[in-house]
């Protein structure tokens, strides 16, 4: 192709490519001044997904209720009233009660603290973990780019619930050592999409610039590459943060969670198991909060991922 | 050919040996004591006998060099020889052998079920010619990523075996126990493939040869079954190694929900007591099916597609 004018859909026409190109994808706001601020765009973006918006609140709600349990339900999750034993929903206990009268919708509430901690600690572990093997892969190559690569091969071949079967085996029960055992899990993934985008950041014009002005390879790594890889490594936290609530409300189902009375939901649907007969709202409501939670962050992974591209 | 079978066959046991020297050395490495887990005091040294200890670690061979049990170990996995559980004292690798035909058969079924639904789900949410419907039916695949397994087994459980009576709860007899379990198996991962391939069957439609095709005369049935359908399965075919992956795992949660006798009750029990040798052989079967699964797949590649003389590198299958 050659440089040729080119003309935006309002009719200006602009003789350089390059320019051209930025104002055919961001508007004119930058240079013109005329397109709405940042705020009006961001809203025009939200109101054309409406999707996004409830999985934003369904979220920011959870977040809520793991940091102020209190403000949502006021009730103890822990100790019950016997005489208000298995009741159906209602107005009064929104998600029923169980078999020690407990109010279901209260326990629910209360277990978002431990239940999100597990997993965002899970997410934190392979964040870490897998981003630094992937950025030393992607960045210094040769024999460490093997290793990594064969490591994340093996790592791959296990399936992940077995992987963190196998490292609760060895250090026992308990949410820090779910949360470790699922960070393991997630370390292949994180260690993939982050060698893919330092090497293709790291092979950029800036790079070679800040290389050939003489700047050291961590300050390159830090300044340059680091920054500049990190979109799709976001997009992946809010997956693998969806993928982390499913892995450990599992593993807490299977009973390798915090001991009973602690509200936690995979323990919570698993102690609703014996009740399946007679109180369907102990395993379905709380399961339910899952389904919508683990919903609402793969829908915000999409759209992280989607802004990544256009950009 | 064969110098490439040989080359990935090599790569293949190497992911192999790798997955076992990783799970031996988290196993026996991390804090508990062996012997303490097969005295049954749940890891505490303290409060088992010495002597007990002393006898217990002799008998495991744990009182020799890690070197010298690893590659003990190590020569035993080669002949499917895990050492003896440490809470039954049978033999880990027939504990595994005898748990796995159940587990195979839930699979197996699990894995025609996820494929079958997964493609009339994928091809369903591109071919009717209503809008509408199109978009309801390929908003179910999202959620059908996001249930938990548990979850659904549960809510099947619930309705169908506990309201209606229409289908067994628990146990392992007849194809009516194998129902629910399979279709609760087999929803996450075929949720998944109907994902990647009406995310690659809608590209492929916009493809020049559709249109040709289109052009020519082909009906819409026949187009989108005859002509992209092909096309597009590739990238859902290579995601069939992580799919088999995924139904093992999926297992454990399945089999302990509807208490059936197999692999992933065996899984869950051994955790329970910490039984090491039966964890190991477990991790090491599950990494041999990822293995020859992405093997067979490779192999197959140049038969979906013709273009494709070698199966790509290990990237593109990852991926």
């Amino acid at each position: 192709m050659t440089a040729t004018t080119t003309r935006t859909p309002d009719g200006i026409e602009i003789a350089d490519r390059e320019d051209a190109r930025s104002i055919l994808r961001h508007g004119r706001a930058r240079g013109a001044g005329s397109a709405g601020p940042w705020a009006a765009r961001a809203g025009r973006y939200l109101l054309r997904r409406p999707g996004l918006v409830v999985a934003g609140l369904v979220l920011l709600l959870v977040a809520a209720w793991a940091a102020a349990p209190a403000v949502f339900a006021s009730g103890d999750p822990i100790t019950g009233v016997p005489a208000d034993r298995l009741l159906p929903p209602s107005a009064e206990h929104l998600f029923g009660t169980d078999h020690l009268g407990r109010d279901v919708w209260t326990r629910v509430v209360h277990g978002a603290s431990l239940s999100l901690r597990t997993t965002a600690l899970a997410v934190v572990v392979g964040l870490v973990v897998g981003s630094a093997l992937g950025l030393l892969a992607g960045f210094l190559r040769g024999w460490v780019d093997d290793v990594v690569g064969r490591a994340v091969d093996v790592l791959l071949a296990v399936p992940s619930i077995l992987l963190s079967l196998a490292i609760i085996t060895a250090l026992g029960t308990g949410p820090t050592k779910i949360a470790v055992a699922v960070g393991v899990g997630a370390v292949a993934t994180f260690a993939r999409v982050m060698r893919a985008e330092v090497l293709r950041t790291s092979t950029s014009v800036y790079v070679e610039a800040a290389r050939a002005s003489g700047a050291r390879w961590w300050s390159v790594l830090g300044r340059h590459v680091l920054p500049n890889s990190a979109g799709p490594v976001l997009a992946l936290v809010a997956l693998e943060f969806g993928g982390a609530v499913l892995a450990v409300s599992a593993l807490s189902f299977l009973g390798y969670g915090t001991p009973p009375p602690t509200p936690e939901w995979g323990s919570l649907i698993s102690g609703g198991r014996d009740y399946l007969a007679t109180a369907w709202w102990l395993t379905t409501l709380p399961g339910l909060v899952i389904v919508a939670v683990v919903l609402s962050a793969n829908r915000v992974a999409r759209a992280l991922e989607t802004t990544g591209e256009d950009q | 050919m064969a110098r490439y079978v040989a080359r990935r066959a090599a790569q293949g046991l190497f992911v192999l040996w790798a997955a076992f020297t990783i799970a031996f050395f988290v196993l026996y490495l991390l804090p508990s004591d062996p012997a303490a887990l097969a005295a049954g005091s749940g890891g505490e040294v303290a409060s088992v006998d010495p002597a007990l200890l002393d006898d217990l670690r002799a008998r495991y061979g744990l009182d020799r060099p890690v070197l010298v049990q690893y590659a003990d170990a190590l020569g035993g996995a080669v002949r499917l020889d895990f050492g003896p559980s440490y809470q039954s004292g049978a033999p880990a690798g027939s504990l595994v052998a005898q748990a796995l035909p159940q587990t195979l058969l839930l699979t197996g079924v699990a894995l025609a079920l996820a494929v079958l639904g997964g493609t009339a789900l994928a091809v369903a949410s591109v071919l009717p010619r209503s809008r509408w419907l199109r978009q309801v039916l390929s908003a179910l695949p999202p959620v059908g990523v996001a249930l938990p397994t548990f979850f659904i087994g549960l809510v099947l459980l619930q309705w169908l075996s506990f309201r209606a009576g229409l289908l067994p709860a628990i146990g392992n007899a007849g194809w009516q126990s194998l129902v629910l379990p399979a279709v609760t198996l087999a929803i996450p991962p075929g949720a998944q493939l109907a994902q990647v391939l009406s995310r690659s069957l809608r590209g492929t439609l916009g493809e020049p040869y559709v249109e040709t095709a289109r052009a020519k005369g082909a009906g819409r049935l026949r187009v989108q079954l005859g002509h992209a359908l092909r096309n597009a399965a590739i990238p859902a075919f290579t995601m069939l190694g992580v799919l088999v992956g995924g139904l093992l795992g999926g297992a454990v949660v399945t089999e302990t929900v509807f208490s059936r006798v197999g692999l992933g009750r065996l899984t869950v029990q051994s955790v329970n007591t910490q039984d090491v040798p039966v964890v190991l052989a477990v991790v090491a079967l599950s990494a041999l099916v990822f293995v020859v699964t992405t093997l067979v797949v490779d192999l197959l590649y140049p038969l979906l597609d013709p273009r494709i003389e070698r199966a790509p590198t290990r990237k593109a299958v990852a991926a």
